[in-house]
């Protein structure tokens, strides 16, 4: 188990002490199926989540960005088993996933949680806190824990309530009596209720109001050092991965396009698709002129995606280097360049700040956009 | 300042009867740091059912609607009683084709049919096989359409394609044709086989929609969370799914007793419902078929009156009833 075919080094690559791999996925596929003509006949699959490895170690935050579309979610769901695979396999801390059924999956449900991004849509309207929160400990209760009993599961509720920064009386109430904020505590503490080791975090403050994301965030944070947790953290907020997390995973129509500690993936990034993503990110300060490089045309379709690397329809680097063939022809692999820095890309190694410099002037050019602030 | 603002908070909120109020974001950032602790009145929360009553409550024509119908409900149970109707007793009359209403005595107050009988009584006595036409249809109809509905939209696949191929043959059926073949054939004018009928015809359409609900509820992200728990598909379905498609449940079964009622005054006009010998608002209705060009307009009217305010009464009852049970509304 400790040795994926991908063969990710364990911890090799900082010196913060992360443990071994908690959360290991191998070769995980989704495929969503299509149908189509008057027979209904599956005529194509929607590709979300295609071929896609790796390693969450215990203790740590593994950031997961990528644009909307691009499968991160679906990912963080199948892993979790709200959807069946198409096809991997995924284990926790040894314990293989896709493989569980009937009570087995039930119990495995308690070390793997998920925190939605929708503070609305994921508490049931007809609910109260603390059923809400208390279902979880009733569905999961047995002899040893006696969580079927009334009164313990409150005081636990209670517990949980207090943990996310709310009050206990608050169980009685009902999910519109809170704000966003609020809500989305209520979503935290029901993750957290049945102690599981490892969050699903849905880009859980994308949702929410700018002053309230940073709290959350610092809640999230706090909690994971209280509580031993270890986080999956999906957004597509570039600052807000880059504030939380241990390493990044940069997703693309399905694909790992590239995995890295935080800092080196921020400071040194290896595929052009991560170069253009971290390009858009805003600058605070209006007097520094940032090189942003800009993708054109839209996303493919993952029913269809791209032969070769999925990118090559829109990579600026390959326009670079004069649109070498085998982006077309051949799959990259997802290579390890730098110890604990893989990239799916043929090319990762002519990526340097002059062509990146290069590629945005030539881009500015038909750019009439950002005027400069003086 | 804080303490008196409270109390005002307080105060409101037990005479308005809204829940707690809700804290802004704004304060949740006041009080900022790693983790604020929310300053806010702890009010004793209502539960479920009283909440839902303070709202029904507020809805002006509901409730009239469920005075009326609890009137109607309870004149159904008790007057038969009170007041035991003999077809064969027919007491006559000053007038032919009937006595005009008149305040005295209570047997006149509604005037007479042709033999003398008080149209008071068909009203009264009458109810009680109207009124259990309509609630017994509507409990049938309801949980079968809400069964169906809710197997073939949660598990989906074969199984809710056979359901819902089943379904479109029962709304394929001529309804008026099935129910006046069967009303005859069946039964001959009893009210259980015509309950029986009219409950097996109608709950086609709540069974679509409730199946509906199910689909899109299922993909909520509150019944994710569920099954991320380990909450088994009895109690999703149950507990977080249908509750949130109460409200056009609701609606709906009030619509097909409505229906109900009026079907089976409908049919009984037709005599193919009711047998004669029973009263209904739909047989008093068929009794004064004949007499109508003479002037007796209150042989007809009174019944039917009483059929069209049971009618309306139950569809305001409806209303109300699914703004109540509805926690998000505010009123």
């Amino acid at each position: 188990m400790t040795a994926s075919p991908s063969g990710e080094p364990v911890a090799s690559h900082d010196g913060n002490g992360l443990g071994e791999p908690l959360v290991v996925i191998e070769n995980l596929f989704k495929y969503y199926p299509i149908y189509g003509g008057i027979l209904r006949r599956k005529v194509g699959d929607v590709k979300a989540v295609d071929d896609v490895s790796l390693e969450v170690r215990r203790g740590e935050v593994f950031g997961l960005v990528g644009e909307s579309g691009c499968g991160k979610s679906t990912l963080g769901r199948t892993l979790i088993r709200l959807q069946p695979p198409t096809g991997g396999r995924a284990s926790i801390a040894g314990e293989d996933i896709f493989a569980k059924k009937g009570k087995d999956l039930k119990r495995l449900r308690r070390r793997m949680q998920i925190i939605f991004q929708d503070p609305v849509g994921s508490l049931n309207p007809r609910m109260p806190v603390s059923d809400i929160i208390g279902e979880g400990l009733l569905a999961q209760a047995d002899r040893e824990n006696r969580w079927g009993d009334r009164k313990l599961r409150d005081k636990r509720v209670g517990d949980y309530l207090e943990a996310v920064g709310l009050r206990r009386e608050y169980s009685r109430r009902y999910p519109h009596e809170f704000s966003g904020g609020q809500r989305q505590r209520i979503g935290i503490a029901r993750a957290l209720a049945l102690e599981p080791q490892f969050i699903v975090c849905d880009e859980p403050v994308s949702a929410l109001d700018v002053s309230i994301q940073s709290q959350v965030l610092n809640l999230l944070s706090d909690l994971k050092r209280e509580f031993d947790l270890t986080y999956l953290f999906i957004a597509h907020n570039l600052s807000v991965v880059q504030y939380l997390s241990d390493r990044v995973g940069v997703m693309y129509l399905g694909r790992m396009m590239e995995t890295a500690p935080v800092d080196e993936l921020y400071a040194n990034p290896r595929h052009p698709y991560t170069v253009a993503l971290l390009s858009a990110v805003p600058e605070p300060d209006p007097r520094r002129r940032k090189k942003r490089i800009v993708l054109r045309g839209d996303v493919p379709s993952p029913a269809n995606p791209p032969s070769g690397c999925r990118f090559h329809t829109r990579c600026w680097l390959r326009e670079q280097l004069g649109n070498p063939e085998n982006c077309v022809t051949e799959t990259p692999e997802f290579r390890e360049i730098t110890p604990g820095h893989r990239v799916h890309c043929h090319w990762a190694e002519k990526i340097s700040g002059g062509i990146v410099a290069q590629a945005a002037a030539s881009q500015d050019v038909l750019k009439t956009s950002e005027p400069l602030v003086s | 300042m804080a303490e008196s603002s409270r109390a005002v908070d307080a105060a409101d909120v037990a005479k308005v009867g809204t829940p707690g109020p809700v804290i802004t974001d704004l304060e949740e950032t006041a009080s900022a740091s790693a983790r604020p602790a929310d300053h806010e009145v702890s009010l004793e929360s209502l539960n479920q059912w009283q909440l839902a009553w303070r709202r029904f409550r507020k809805h002006r024509l509901a409730v009239i609607g469920a005075f009326a119908f609890l009137f109607m409900v309870t004149m159904a149970i008790v007057g038969p009683i009170l007041w035991p109707y003999s077809a064969t007793h027919i007491p006559g009359v000053t007038t032919p084709g009937g006595d005009p209403p008149t305040l005295s005595p209570i047997h006149n107050l509604f005037g007479t049919d042709f033999g003398g009988r008080s149209v008071l009584q068909f009203v009264v006595v009458g109810s009680r096989i109207s009124i259990a036409v309509g609630v017994f249809t509507a409990i049938i109809a309801t949980t079968i359409g809400v069964t169906v509905g809710a197997v073939a939209g949660y598990f989906g696949g074969w199984i809710d394609g056979l359901l819902m191929r089943f379904v479109d043959l029962i709304l394929a059926i001529p309804f008026l044709f099935v129910v006046l073949v069967a009303a005859r054939f069946f039964g001959g004018g009893d009210v259980v086989s015509l309950i029986l009928i009219f409950g097996l015809l109608s709950w086609a359409g709540l069974a679509r929609l409730v199946r509906a609900m199910f689909l899109s509820l299922r993909e909520a992200e509150f019944v994710q969370a569920a099954r991320a728990v380990g909450v088994g598909d009895v109690r999703i379905a149950f507990r977080h799914i249908l509750p949130n498609a109460l409200g056009p449940v609701v609606v709906s079964a009030t619509l097909i007793m409505a229906s109900a009622i009026v079907l089976e005054a409908f049919v009984s006009f037709l005599n193919f419902g009711i047998r004669a010998t029973d009263v209904s608002w739909g047989n008093a209705l068929s009794n004064s078929k004949g007499y109508l060009l003479q002037g007796n307009w209150w042989w007809p009217f009174f019944p039917g009156m009483a059929l069209a305010i049971t009618v309306i009464a139950v569809n305001f009852m409806g209303d109300g009833l699914r703004d109540a049970l509805d926690p998000r509304s505010k009123e």
